[in-house]
């Protein structure tokens, strides 16, 4: 009688994998919209071509152009005005220190945000000047001179302060992109940043009282208190991850989440950075897998000796 | 009082008191299996390795884990997941074990289908392997309660809302399962309890029937071939073991066995590693939050035929076509009239049947995902039909089938 196995092999196999498509990949693109990467090109801002005097910049951003009014600078010596806690109640979310704003925004987000920051946000729909709803944030006008021109020394200045895009790290680029709004409890980061160990539970209450603070005006100013993003690099995934921070409307239109700007080296650095968080052993998953993988197939092929001589004497 | 003398050796010592060579006889040396089988057989053991690792996996993980709502999630992502060495690779065996075990389950019930294992004396068979089914259910729905995620709140909630459906209206019986008006702490912790201890005493007491069902009947073989087990197996104990029609579990069974399970692990250590997803849900990354219903609500894929035939009918219908899923396969020993124990091949209309049936549950599978709108939810609506259709026409195609 001619062997059937093979045939039932593949039986089993069509059947299982055809199954597998229809719940899996099929289900989920119908169950999903796609929004594809746009590669963080910003193609709905204009071009930023105008190269800047960084000297010039510097002293616009004391100055006539007033980013030190709201922003610290730690790494220039400028503190900011007042801690984030008091910054959430003024503003409704603490403003970012500009130290690496220039290594992780991208520089024609930036020009767009100096000048018109809802539109470069994209949160026009929450914040409508013609209706009396002016972002936190003010728009510079100019000091006089070519505005362009003005903003791109800006640029320039922030980018000479910043850190190079080799040094940046995923952990600066998350907490400067995201971190603001967004806990991160299994890295043990906060809204108003790391919790530190404290000695007496005390000391740590009232830091986790000042987070509570933190995040009553941030639910104001945002809504809803935006979610700890500890597991997301599970329940969301990359692709999904990236693409939202490039433009949350695309997924989730009329959200109250800004788009950040972040370059795409910045946004594989906030990746990497919810990776750590949320999928910390995938070097060890990847590499353990290897060598079970070697394992398992040796065991296979003595399995499969040990058959051939059992069944030697059974024909 | 039974004799016992001095002891030649350890062997012969633990043989005057436990019988082992006696046992090793029953169990493996002279428990007789056709030789005319393929792979398929070997699901038994393939099924035995996998619960195993379940079992193993689960004992690592019971070592972590909080059944408390306020730590249940971190105790998994982030106690077993980040701190404990090697947590991760529990959980992944366990999640991933847990949804092929059924894969590996659906192929074994399909195979005795195909080859008309559930008749002539291996009815009890067919009912511990249904009621193993039923079990393993069980246990998977109970299990994936416990990471406390979004998925498992918002399962949890809609299964045992099943029961306030419609007519049934048994909102206090709901209430006495959930232990609350939602699920909550109570309901964790009665389901982590049948996770870990219930329901596995209860698979494990019915492993055992299973097997105990298949000494008497003997294992069926490819080809529905009658075969006299005590002359073949004399004729093999007289050393003819080539022209002997059956085979010693151990070690000429086992050895095929181990093959088999040498190439499925391969195949599981690659899902485990490289291939998780659809084990472990998205959405159940995401804490359980009763004031955030996630946008889409599904069952594991291996619930989704049977949640199917639930949806597309209207909700007093839809129960009874859920009821009857669930009962029916035990039924079909006594559905199948025809008295032929043979591969469907042989059979007619019944081997038109089977694949049908096969095609319909996939297709049942499919659709249960799937979002239930517009063409999808008409072909899940025909499907669910076609499937009870299938089941009332058995009898009928059965009994007019000529005797082989």
């Amino acid at each position: 009688m001619k062997n059937k196995e093979p045939l039932i092999l593949v039986v089993v196999v069509a059947f299982t994998l055809l199954t597998y498509w229809l719940v899996e990949p099929f289900a989920h693109s119908q169950m999903h919209k796609h929004v594809e990467s746009e590669n963080f090109a910003y193609a709905d801002l204009p071009a930023f071509t105008k190269s800047g005097n960084a000297a010039n910049g510097k002293t616009l951003v004391a100055g006539a152009a007033a980013c030190t009014g709201c922003h610290s600078i730690d790494k220039e010596g400028m503190p900011a005005a007042m801690d984030a806690v008091a910054a959430a109640q003024s503003y409704g979310v603490n403003p970012p220190d500009l130290s690496d704003a220039g290594a992780i925004y991208a520089p024609k987000f930036l020009a767009d945000l100096i000048k018109n920051p809802a539109h470069a946000l994209k949160v026009e729909h929450k914040f409508d000047a013609a209706k009396g709803h002016m972002h936190p944030m003010v728009a510079f006008y100019g000091a006089g001179g070519d505005l362009d021109q003005e903003v791109a020394d800006i640029i320039a200045y922030l980018q000479s302060i910043a850190v190079s895009q080799e040094e940046l790290t995923p952990k600066v680029a998350f907490e400067n992109a995201c971190g603001r709004c967004h806990s991160v409890s299994y890295e043990e980061w906060t809204q108003i940043g790391t919790k530190p160990k404290f000695k007496h539970e005390k000391d740590s209450l009232a830091f986790d009282i000042k987070v509570l603070e933190y995040q009553e005006s941030l639910t104001k100013y945002m809504g809803k208190l935006p979610p700890d993003l500890s597991m997301y690099i599970r329940s969301r995934g990359e692709h999904f991850i990236s693409t939202f921070i490039e433009n949350p409307q695309n997924h989730l239109a009329g959200t109250a989440m800004p788009r950040v700007g972040v370059t795409a080296h910045s946004a594989e650095k906030v990746i990497e950075y919810l990776e750590d968080a949320g999928d910390t052993k995938r070097h060890e998953r990847e590499s353990v897998g290897r060598d079970v993988m070697w394992y398992i197939l040796i065991f296979a092929i003595f399995a499969f000796l040990w058959k051939r001589s059992v069944w030697k004497e059974l024909h | 009082m039974a004799h016992f003398t001095k002891a030649t050796s350890v062997k012969d010592w633990l043989n005057q008191r436990l019988a082992i060579e006696k046992v090793e006889k029953v169990m493996a040396s002279e428990y007789w299996i056709p030789k005319n089988i393929n792979f398929l057989w070997a699901m038994g053991m393939v099924l035995a390795i996998t619960f195993a690792l379940l079992l193993v996996s689960g004992i690592f993980l019971l070592m972590y884990y909080n059944p408390s709502v306020d730590l249940a999630f971190d105790s998994v992502n982030y106690t077993i997941m980040r701190e404990v060495d090697f947590g991760w690779l529990w959980r992944h065996v366990h999640g991933v074990a847990a949804s092929v075990v059924f894969l590996v389950i659906y192929i074994h019930m399909f195979t005795g289908i195909y080859y008309g294992s559930y008749k002539k004396g291996r009815e009890m068979i067919w009912i511990s392997g249904m009621l193993l089914f039923v079990t393993f259910s069980a246990e998977a729905f109970s299990g994936y309660m416990l990471p406390w995620g979004q998925m498992s709140y918002w399962a949890g909630m809609v299964i045992t809302n099943i029961f306030s459906l419609g007519g049934l209206h048994l909102d206090g019986l709901v209430e006495w399962i959930r232990g609350d008006y939602v699920p909550a702490q109570a309901f964790l912790t009665r389901f982590f309890m049948l996770h870990v201890l219930l329901l596995p005493l209860a698979i494990m007491g019915i492993i055992g029937l299973h097997f105990a069902a298949l000494r008497i009947p003997h294992v069926n073989n490819q080809d529905g071939e009658e075969i006299d087990f005590d002359v073949e197996s004399k004729k093999y104990l007289a050393g003819d073991k080539a022209g002997s029609k059956v085979m010693r579990f151990a070690n000429d069974f086992m050895s095929k066995d181990m093959m088999v399970v040498g190439i499925y692990l391969i195949f599981f250590f690659y899902l485990v590693f490289f291939q998780y997803q659809f084990a472990l849900d998205p959405v159940n990354f995401d804490p359980a939050n009763g004031l955030k219903t996630p946008a889409h609500i599904y069952p594991e894929w291996y619930f989704l035929w049977s949640y199917e035939i639930l949806r597309p009918f209207s909700v007093n219908i839809g129960l009874i076509a859920f009821g009857f899923a669930q009962v029916i396969f035990m039924l079909l020993p006594w559905l199948d009239r025809s008295p032929n124990a043979v591969p469907a091949s042989r059979r007619g209309a019944f081997k038109i049947w089977f694949w049908l049936l096969l095609i319909d549950m996939i297709v049942l599978t499919a659709m249960g995902k799937l979002p239930p709108a517009g063409i999808f939810s008409t072909i899940g609506f025909v499907a669910a039909l076609s499937f009870i259709v299938l089941w009332l026409v058995l009898p009928i195609i059965t009994m007019n089938e000529k005797k082989v």
